[in-house]
């Protein structure tokens, strides 16, 4: 398990992250944009403070199970991953190429650290559910469950099926982190299909549901340790992010969500990033 | 007549044979895989009693798992309980499970590779009443294309109870078809079964028949009276469709020169389908396929069902006799 590190670190790792993913993408030129950029902070946080787990022993048997169910973010876990250091970061680049264990979305059998195979929507939760269920049935109370939802995603009908079934069993070993960044593929998601009152919806459920503002490190730590403490329920974080995040042009626009920067674009992306840099880790100091 | 190294049932060619059904026999075997491995869980989407899920949800109350008529969930769910380390077995009719599911399954449990059972209850014809809606006709199509999956169609009761402590034991993806109706008990506790085999139940040289799951009883009465007819056909029983035992079949094919198939199952894509793709490729051989030919079920009893889709062993002889004078080998 990496050492505890401070919040100005972890904004200057998800910073790094998004510089990372800018470059993937434009040297796989396939892949998404939005969701990536908007959950850096996010899976900063998740592997370098929340998740228990050694990256060298993706076996470890005491380890945290993360399953990204909106496997198009794929390049933001990969990134984590190798900042993490399950991998070296110049594999990084191998992205979407031929041959490479970096899936266009994560496949568990060629990647190890990978919990398990998704990509279309809806399937991460009830994965994740049933790892819960399999580690209530073995009395391990210890290890924790996340699953990383899309907010479009929530379309699919097999995640409610899910949510009904951890809200049966009391999944409290199962917590949700749905990225709610407002945009889907083919606009804004209250256009699209309404997903509001999410908070009302899940609750109905039978979960219990934080709210945080998704790109706020600190707030991620603490909705993280938070669900831990909640006992017989699931919880839902519902993390609010900018889509595109640290970048202006892609922040807010649904365009983004499944196109990447050509070179001029990734150009002006990370020197907006690097310059950014400072200013982040002071926002929140 | 039948191979007697098989040790099938004395009264195989008897009217007072013994019947049972194969979801009776498969859920008797899962309680036992469930009692030998204690891995092994189950999951039903709320038809535990109709696919015998039961009589292991009754024995280890504490290993089953009750998703609601969710079949999309019940596939994801017992794939997350595999990467933990179970075996789950998930209960549901095929028509939804892997009908419905089909998608969960190729990506968290095919793909994913890992070792979920599917039991797809209420399979074929044999549904009857509940018409063309619940009367799978496509299982071996859809599931035979997926890389890793194993597809099996056990005979009767007693293969089905051992299919299931097979499935237990193989490390793969496997899909299981079951039949509602009782079946004739053609094989005995004695009989061979191990995945990726496939057996002749009746040897001959004339003709090969070859027949999956409740189909291979009504292959062996047609053989039996096909014999009377001066026609020694070749009865296979191949209750594992994919992969498929291709030796078994070439063998045969080699020997009899003649290839018919019968499935309860649409006749494009199933068994008929894989054996013609191994033998167009490997061993081209006249082949003639019986099944539902491009057709949809409807309600009714089972026996006009399959007497309307020709899918009795009437039918089968005639269409084997037909066969073997077209090809003009009298």
């Amino acid at each position: 398990m990496a050492t505890k590190k401070t919040i100005p670190e972890l904004e200057k790792i998800a910073n790094e992250m998004r510089q990372d993913i800018v470059k993937m993408l434009e040297h796989a030129k396939s892949g998404h944009s939005a969701g990536p950029m908007g959950l850096s902070d996010v899976f900063a946080a998740l592997y370098f403070d929340v998740l228990k787990h050694d990256p060298k022993k993706p076996d470890w048997d005491e380890r945290d199970l993360l399953v990204l169910s909106a496997g198009h973010n794929a390049p933001v876990q990969y990134v984590a991953m190798a900042h993490s250091g399950y991998f070296p970061k110049k594999e990084l680049m191998t992205l979407r190429k031929f041959g490479s264990r970096l899936q266009g979305h994560p496949e568990r059998t060629k990647l190890p650290g990978l919990e398990t195979t998704t990509g279309p929507l809806g399937e991460g939760l009830s994965q994740a559910a049933g790892m819960a269920y399999a580690l209530t049935m073995d009395e391990d109370h210890h290890r924790w469950v996340y699953c990383v939802t899309g907010d479009g995603e929530l379309n699919e009908g097999n995640i409610w099926e899910a949510a009904m079934f951890a809200g049966k069993y009391k999944l409290y070993n199962l917590t949700v982190i749905v990225d709610r960044n407002n945009i889907q593929i083919d606009g804004n998601t209250e256009e699209v299909m309404p997903l509001e009152d999410l908070r009302a919806k899940w609750e109905a459920f039978g979960w219990h549901v934080i709210e945080i503002d998704g790109n706020n490190i600190e707030a991620v730590i603490d909705a993280g340790a938070m669900s831990r403490a909640i006992d017989e329920k699931p919880v839902a974080i519902l993390a609010h992010t900018v889509p595109g995040k640290g970048v202006d042009f892609m922040e807010f626009d649904f365009h983004w969500h499944g196109a990447q920067p050509d070179s001029k674009q990734a150009k002006v992306a990370l020197k907006q990033l690097r310059s950014l840099n400072g200013k982040i880790s002071g926002e929140h100091e | 007549m039948s191979n007697p190294a098989l040790y099938l049932n004395p009264k195989l060619y008897e009217k007072d044979i013994e019947m049972d059904t194969n979801r009776g026999g498969f859920g008797r075997g899962l309680a036992e895989a469930a009692r030998r491995n204690d891995r092994v869980v189950g999951l039903a989407a709320d038809l535990t009693d109709s696919t015998k899920m039961s009589i292991f949800a009754e024995e280890f109350p504490d290993r089953f798992i009750q998703v609601g008529i969710a079949e999309q969930n019940l596939a994801t769910v017992a794939s997350g309980m595999a990467a933990m380390g179970k075996i789950p077995f998930i209960a549901s009719y095929a028509a939804f499970s892997p009908g419905r599911n089909w998608e969960q399954i190729k990506t968290t449990v095919a793909l994913n590779d890992q070792p979920v059972k599917i039991m797809g209850a209420h399979a074929g014809l044999y549904t009857g009443m509940d018409g063309a809606t619940h009367q799978m006709l496509e299982d071996f199509a859809i599931m035979r294309v997926m890389p890793n999956m194993v597809v099996i169609a056990p005979a009767d009761a007693i293969e089905a109870e051992k299919v299931a402590l097979a499935m237990a034991e193989d490390s793969r993806p496997n899909y299981v078809r079951l039949t509602r109706e009782p079946l004739a008990t053609i094989t005995t506790d004695k009989t061979p079964f191990k995945l990726e085999r496939a057996y002749v139940y009746s040897p001959g040289k004339d003709l090969t028949i070859v027949a999956t799951g409740a189909m291979t009883y009504f292959a062996l009465q047609a053989a039996e009276s096909l014999y009377k007819d001066g026609i020694d056909a070749e009865v296979i029983h191949m209750p594992v469709i994919k992969p498929m035992d291709t030796i078994t079949l070439l063998h045969s094919a080699e020997k009899t020169g003649a290839v018919m198939t019968v499935e309860e199952h649409q006749i494009a894509g199933g068994l008929g389908g894989a054996v013609a793709e191994f033998l167009s490729e490997h061993h081209p051989t006249p082949l003639r396929r019986i099944g539902v030919r491009d057709r949809y079920g409807e309600s009714g009893e089972p026996s006009e069902l399959l007497e309307h889709h020709g899918l009795t062993p009437k039918n089968i002889q005639l269409q084997a006799h037909n066969f073997f004078h077209e090809l003009g080998r009298q």
